[in-house]
């Protein structure tokens, strides 16, 4: 076989078509990649394999039956040098897999969207086994030591052996998640013990106090009553102490216990909190793309909040109310088994009652929290938009609208005053009910045998069946607190679960002297099962400025985001001096691109901060001197404040052009050997263009830059210019040269501006 | 500074108020600014560095790092025009603050005497440093507390809900 060519271990197939596969395969034969196809060619759902070993392509039309192998499938085969070319086509959800020999299409296959990686990658490593058979073995591809994904067989990164388009998205049980708070609970494993323990003596002493009422009825108030026997008012007044005492007792350990775990809970919160938002630092750009803002906010913001608030009241609460209710069962049975029986009876039913009503109620509550937030996205939506909406005199529409969403409020609330109305009434009637159900047995018992039950003893049961009830009816709402802080951690844990998909080197290189030259080799980024750069081959000398000009969407960002490792490259490599840059640590790398973005960004604080954000510890004087020559020193000292002035979305406001070159000298003041511009004039006016022009001058001095850019003029200064369309590089070449294709790409994108510029 | 950007270091130059009370800066080749003015570059973190001289039009003419640079009849030129610039009152106790919605309204005496002033929000309360704190009212006048700890009790009260 070819060196060149990576193969994959048979244990890589799917299980069901493992055994057909070692059968087909003849001796010394290799898997090179194969796609199993989900749809027939139809488009009806049905299973099929495309394999691509290192001589041949083989399909199998119909799946092997689940067990034996007597239907064995048919296997068509074409030798790798019979195909002139294998492509994907792709129609919205559906691909097609195309074989083409040299007069006709040999074969087609089709997969749904879920599988176009393994087809894309298929295609690719077809490609590359036919030019290996062809030229000379490309050494990117022969690379030692490579892992590959087991489940699709793609070459994994030496570092990180998950594959990301197989790790299965983990679906845990919503309430099991709550048991992973352990984790952070862990370091404070002695308080926590010692919260538990105060628990269980608080509400141990809270019930002390009902339990001297039996003896100081039956032994003195009854006979007082009854036989005229005088009150011993030292035993009375022991129990009137012992009733206080504990009842002092157990409100000094109710307030430790409360103290403590709400310490407790406090500090796993912030650990949370802390530990999240590190996390997410970690993550690439690729994650936060898919998330909106207002989403990770909350998450980290309110989702530890409600967890912190479960844990300190909803927990607590609970973990009380069961300790209370064990603890009054055993003084229960204890006292009188029989009417103990009779009390406890009844209590599952009414259990059972109260969650059904209050399952009801929050579904009720859900519904009305739904309208609320339909009514804030109303002001979202139209708060920001409000220019738009008073230049097209359309308040009134607004106004309706808002009122429609608000009436979905008003009715959804209707609705669970109705419900909630109604409950405690309810759970009065229940205790009503269940006291009603011991003075009915009480009364039976001792009309049976007034031995057998005294007096003080049905006192006492009453007085602790009422705590029973108004127990349940908390422990009820706990449950619904329950879901919620679960699905508080759930949220929680997604973001710490992510594994970073930029993973740090594990034997990194730290580059030193960085003279800033790239390389991208064969540079490929799939994002979902689209393409968006393919086989971009560059080589940037150090210092030499490239203009990056195409169509939008044509890839020219993405390119620039790979470049400073915001994504890794699905395919090929990216070096900077020579070297693959994921061999470099991520933060150090990053610390000699300087990155100008076409919106710049300012964080709340001042403008001296700003400038100095990539570099906090800049004296004033290289502050000033970043500031002069990205032309922003005479505007800053303009404003009240000078470069004391708070800027950001809560502070001065700036106009584009000074934010802009607020963000150039930012980009400065790190003295950058890689420079990037994603279009950073296009946000201007052409007056301050020409400013900022001239503070981009200086800036890309002595500098490797890459600039983006919708207006050619801004690229004058470009040593060459690369023109992408559709993820490739169509054209390469100075200006003048390229303008001299008249056909070419750039000379048309060149005539349609001057067009634009004269009409 | 290692990209190049240095400033070369500062020429000399003469200031002068003329007869109408106008600063002007003579520049190293002799030429008169008229109507220059002194600016501070960093006026709350570090007013006694980085001095600039700007013209009419706010571009800048001469910047100065620090006044010990200065000859002393310049220095004493630049430091009058900058006390008669600087309009930053002292607060040295909080009288009464309206409570509620924004804006609050603000009776305070400072080193000028006593004032009210409107704060829009709360945004314009900068807490500087541990101790230091610098208030803007609706017309962009700054008061300055330099030190929160020598205010009197009642006074830090007060202040201490919009901290």
């Amino acid at each position: 076989m070819n060196p060149g060519t990576p193969t994959i271990p048979s244990a890589s197939i799917p299980i069901l078509w493992r055994e057909t596969v070692l059968a087909f395969l003849e001796p010394g034969e290799e898997i090179v990649a194969w796609l199993e196809t989900d749809l027939d060619q139809q488009m009806r759902y049905g299973r099929g394999l495309v394999l691509l070993t290192d001589r041949r392509l083989a399909a199998s039309p119909s799946a092997p039956a689940a067990e034996g192998n007597s239907a064995d499938p048919d296997w068509q085969t074409w030798p790798v040098a019979d195909v002139a070319d294998l492509t994907i086509r792709e129609d919205g959800a559906v691909g097609t897999l195309e074989l083409f020999g040299i007069a006709s299409r040999l074969a087609f296959w089709r997969f749904t969207a879920a599988k176009a990686t393994h087809a894309h990658r298929l295609a690719v490593r077809f490609n590359d086994l036919r030019r290996a058979s062809q030229i000379e073995p490309d050494e990117d591809l022969q690379a030692t030591g490579e892992t590959v994904c087991p489940s699709c067989g793609a070459v994994l990164p030496a570092d990180d052996p998950t594959c990301v388009a197989c790790t299965p998205t983990v679906e845990s049980h919503s309430t099991l998640s709550l048991l992973r708070l352990w984790r952070f609970a862990r370091p404070l494993k002695g308080i926590v013990t010692l919260g538990f323990l105060l628990m269980v003596l608080s509400t141990a002493t809270g019930l002390i106090a009902p339990y001297f009422s039996a003896p100081l009825i039956d032994e003195q108030l009854m006979p007082r009553q009854q036989v005229g026997r005088p009150i011993d008012w030292q035993v009375v007044n022991f129990y009137l102490a012992m009733m206080a005492g504990a009842a002092i007792v157990a409100c000094l350990l109710g307030w430790a216990k409360t103290y403590i775990l709400a310490w407790v809970s406090e500090r796993i919160a912030a650990d949370m909190r802390n530990e999240t938002y590190a996390h997410l630092q970690t993550l690439s750009l690729e994650f936060f793309g898919g998330k909106r803002t207002g989403d990770l906010m909350s998450r980290i913001g309110n989702d530890t909040d409600r967890i912190c608030i479960f844990l300190s009241v909803n927990l607590l609460e609970f973990g009380t109310d069961v300790l209370m209710l064990l603890f009054t069962a055993a003084i229960l049975f204890w006292m009188n088994p029989w009417l103990a029986l009779v009390t406890l009876l009844p209590l599952p039913l009414i259990a059972w009652l109260i969650s059904a009503v209050r399952g009801r109620l929050l579904r009720g509550f859900q519904q009305g929290g739904r309208a609320m937030a339909r009514v804030t996205s109303v002001l979202a939506d139209t708060i920001p938009g409000v220019r738009v909406v008073k230049a097209f005199a359309q308040e009134n529409r607004e106004i309706e609208r808002f009122r429609r969403a608000n009436d979905h409020v008003l009715a959804a609330n209707d609705r669970v005053n109705r419900i909630w109305s109604f409950f405690g009434p309810v759970v009065e009637l229940l205790t009503a009910l269940g006291l009603l159900v011991i003075w009915a047995g009480g009364a039976y018992l001792v009309g049976l045998d007034p031995e057998q039950l005294s007096v003080g003893t049905l006192v006492l049961f009453t007085g602790y069946i009422g705590r029973f009830y108004t127990r349940l009816e908390s422990m009820s709402r706990m449950l619904a607190a329950t879901q919620r802080a679960a699905a508080s951690s759930q949220r929680v844990f997604e973001i710490l679960d992510r594994v970073p998909s930029v993973p740090e080197p594990v034997m990194p290189i730290h580059p030193k002297h960085v003279r800033g030259e790239i390389e991208l080799r064969h540079v490929g980024f799939q994002y979902g099962t689209r393409k968006i750069v393919d086989g971009v081959n560059l080589k940037i000398r150090p210092g030499e400025m490239i203009g990056l000009v195409g169509p939008s969407g044509a890839g020219k960002s993405t390119l620039v985001n790979l470049v400073c490792r915001f994504y890794d490259v699905t395919e090929g490599s990216i070096r900077v001096d020579g070297i693959d840059i994921r061999s470099y640590p991520v933060g150090e790398f990053r610390e000699h691109i300087g990155l100008v973005l076409q919106e710049p960004f300012l964080f709340y604080g001042t403008i001296a901060e700003n400038i100095a954000y990539g570099k906090p510890d800049a004296t004033r004087q290289e502050i000033i001197a970043a500031a002069r020559a990205a032309r922003a020193h005479d505007f800053i000292l303009r404003l009240p404040d000078g470069y004391d002035s708070l800027v950001g979305e809560r502070g001065q406001s700036l106009s584009g052009g000074e934010r802009q070159r607020i963000s150039i000298a930012r980009a400065l003041l790190i003295d950058p050997r890689i420079l990037i511009l994603d279009e950073a004039t296009s946000a201007v006016d052409t007056e301050t263009e020409l400013e900022i022009q001239e503070a981009l001058d200086n800036l890309i001095q002595g500098r490797t830059t890459i600039a983006i850019a919708h207006r050619l003029s801004t690229l004058r200064k470009a040593d060459r210019l690369v023109v992408m369309e559709r993820g490739r590089i169509v054209e390469v070449g100075p200006h003048r040269e390229l303008l001299q294709r008249p056909a070419g790409a750039y000379s048309r994108l060149h005539q349609a501006q001057l067009e634009l510029a004269q009409a | 500074m290692s990209n190049g950007l240095t400033n070369s270091a500062m020429r000399a130059f003469g200031l002068q108020h003329d007869a109408w009370g106008r600063l002007v800066l003579i520049d190293a080749e002799g030429e008169r600014h008229v109507g220059v003015e002194p600016v501070r570059a960093f006026p709350i973190s570090d007013p006694q560095h980085w001095i600039s001289i700007v013209d009419s039009d706010g571009r800048e003419l001469v910047s100065i790092e620090t006044l010990d640079q200065l000859p002393t009849a310049t220095r004493k030129v630049l430091e009058e025009d900058l006390v008669r610039r600087e309009f930053v009152p002292v607060i040295v106790r909080i009288e009464r603050v309206s409570s509620g919605s924004d804006p609050s309204e603000w009776h305070v005496t400072t080193d000028r005497g006593a004032t009210r002033f409107l704060v829009k929000s709360e945004e314009d309360i900068r807490r500087l440093g541990p101790s230091r704190v610098l208030i803007i009212d609706d017309h962009g006048v700054r008061y300055s507390i330099p030190d929160v700890g020598r205010l009197d009790a009642a006074s830090r009260r007060l202040l201490e809900r919009y901290l």
